[in-house]
This record gives C-alpha cells, structure tokens and sequence, in this order.
C-alpha cells in the first residue's frame, strides 16, 4: 500500500499537474491563463527531479544538532539544488513575460488571444 | 472541438511519458547508492548508532573536518561546487529584470495603482510588520549556511516586504535608484570574490576563508559571505520589479 502511494505521489502527480499545464496552454485564449499554465508545467517538472532524489526513511540534507534515530540518511540533495536553480530562472521568466504581456495589453486593449490575431472563432 | 483534440494530445503525452516511466518504477525502490551524485552526503551521519559510524562521522557543532563545512548540503552544491552556475543563474535574473524595466519603465507615465481605501488594519500593522518581515528575511540569508533557506528565499522576502508597503499605504514610494546601487555593488562584490579566489588559491570561485567549525555562524568559508551577497541582489532586483509592476505617480 505504501508503496503505490508513493508512485502515485511522486511519479504520477508531477506527471498530471504537467498535464493539467499543457492542456491550458491548448485550450486557453487568455494571455494571463497561457503564463499560469506554463507555471504550473514547471511545477510538475520541479516536483518530478525532487522526487527522482527520495529515499526511503531519509531526513532533509541538512546537519542539525538532533536528528530522528530512524533517519540516518539524507536524500540526494543535488536535485534540490537543480530545482532551486530552476525556480529562480521561473520567476525571472514570468516577470519579464508578464510585462510583454501588460505592453500587449496597452497597445491592443484585451487578453484575447483570438481578438488580438483577428481570427473569426469557431 | 478543440477540447476534444486537447484532450486527445495530453492522453498521447501522457501514454508516451508513463509508458516510460513504469519500467522504472520497480528500479525506484531498490535506489543503488552508489549511482548517486550525493553518495557523499548520504554517508555522512549525525548519529552514534549508525552503520556508517566507523567510516565517517560527522558531529554537528564539532566537527571541523567536512570538505566545506556547511551545516545545508544544498546550500554547499550552490555556492561552493556549483558557485559558478549560481552566478550564471544570477545572470539570467539580472537580465530578465533589466527587459522587465527596458519594456515598463519609461515608455509612459503609466499609472500608479491605488485603492480608494486600503485595508484599515493591513495601513496600520504595516509600520510595525515592515521591520520584522525585513529582519526575517535578512535572518534566513544570513543563516542560508546552517538553516534551511539562503539568498534567493531570504531576497524574496524582504521584496514582498516591499509589495505589502505598496498594498498597505498609496502613498508609499520605493527608492529604487538606491536599490539599483544596491543591486550593482552586491552583483561586482560576488564577481570580486570570485577573482581573488583566483589570485589567492588558483581557481575561479575557490574558497579561501577559514573553514571553521560546522555548525557555528562563522563557517563555511566563503559561503556565507557570497550567499549574502545574493541575498542583497536579489531583494534588491524583486523589489525593483515590485516598483515597476506598481507603476509611478
């Protein structure tokens, strides 16, 4: 049992909030909802490299003076430190894309993608 | 119909993924050490009753013989072994808020923007929250080395210290030529560390400082000092983008 809840959590959750990404960025028409959903893409890959680090009856990579007896081992911190460097480069990206967006919104006046191109919808 | 045909290409991601995903899956359990990039800090233990006890012990506030002495192993694979991609990384946010200041910042007056009444108690609580949100965040930037956290959590902090003063009170206005000083001193103080880090022991980023003892404030070297200097860069970069996103008057 505990065993399938961990290839839930930390294989196949990661996988469907990547998912849940991707089908935003092909189905939503606003400017704002495409950068969510490129965030949220980025949290599901986050989570998977800090998962691929887990193991069993292992504590956070960090000495401390009083560790729990069970935990005499650390988890790969590697990929935190990947990660970290990941969600840095993420927030420096949706900033400067959040500004393109308010220069979009100025010179067209809406978020709608379809209104923006011209397009008749369907 | 275009839901369906989303739909249909997030089930082909998904078949193409998992499906390479499950072979692993029974690999996962039985994680071979010795394949892992951390092997090194996976050994090391705190406790007395460990099996690696006899090949490498180290005790936290005594030992002084770990390869960098950093209590947070994650903050040793920033700043020591991978300092020179924390600078890379650190490249690539200077970069991305100069485009956010290139593109906001003076193409129009744009408007700032105010509310008709800011929230009663977040306008009064805000004077005394200020200095302990700032404290908390130089706190965590100052211990990145021993505590969880470091520079980019610490610089967020004080940053969205900066963001509630703007929701709090309207007519709050964020000196951001100081925060540009700020910015560039931190950002050729990491740089100058590095190079004398070439002068004094031969490599680019090399720790020259005493290492110390695990555990303590003073330890670690050089992590401590280029981690604050992230720290100061990058509150002060949020907060620039903080002031931009908010517009002037």
């Amino acid at each position: 049992m505990g065993e399938i809840i961990n290839y839930w959590t930390f294989i196949y959750g990661p996988l469907a909030i990547f998912l849940v990404g991707v089908y935003g960025l092909l189905t939503q028409k606003n400017l704002f909802k495409l950068v969510i959903s490129i965030n949220i893409m980025d949290l599901g890959v986050n989570l998977y490299i800090i998962a691929l680090g887990y193991m069993d009856n292992a504590s956070a990579p960090i000495y401390t003076a009083k560790l729990a007896v069970t935990s005499s081992r650390f988890v790969d911190p590697v990929p935190q430190a990947l990660v970290l460097t990941s969600i840095v480069i993420s927030v420096a990206v949706t900033a400067f894309v959040l500004a393109l967006v308010i220069k979009n919104y100025e010179k067209y006046n809406t978020l709608d993608l379809i209104k923006i191109k011209g397009i008749e919808n369907d | 119909m275009k839901k369906f045909w989303a739909i249909i290409t997030v089930l082909l991601i998904l078949f193409f993924l998992g499906s390479g995903l499950i072979p692993d899956l029974k690999i996962y359990k039985q994680n071979n050490l010795s394949q892992k990039t951390g092997k090194v800090y996976l050994n090391r233990t705190v406790n007395d009753d460990s099996p690696f006890k006899e090949i490498d012990k180290k005790l936290y506030g005594e030992a002084n013989d770990v390869e960098n002495n950093a209590a947070n192993s994650v903050t040793s694979v920033i700043v020591d072994y991978r300092a020179l991609d924390t600078l890379g990384e650190v490249t690539v946010l200077f970069l991305a808020i100069t485009g956010v200041i290139a593109l906001l910042g003076k193409s129009k007056k744009n408007n700032r923007i105010l509310f008709e009444k800011p929230n009663y108690i977040l306008n009064a609580s805000s004077k005394i929250l200020l200095p302990l949100i700032v404290l908390f965040g130089f706190y965590i930037f100052i211990h990145g080395h021993i505590t969880p956290g470091g520079g980019f959590q610490g610089g967020t902090i004080v940053a969205a210290s900066v963001l509630m003063m703007y929701f709090a009170q309207n007519n709050y206005k964020l000196k951001n030529n100081r925060m540009k000083v700020l910015e560039s001193f931190s950002g050729l103080s990491f740089l100058i560390f590095g190079l004398l880090g070439i002068f004094i022991m031969g490599d680019f980023l090399q720790n020259f400082l005493e290492l110390g003892i695990m555990g303590k404030l003073f330890s670690g070297g050089l992590i401590p000092i280029i981690y604050i200097l992230v720290g100061l860069k990058v509150s002060a970069e949020l907060s620039n983008v903080v002031y931009e996103f908010m517009g002037e008057e």
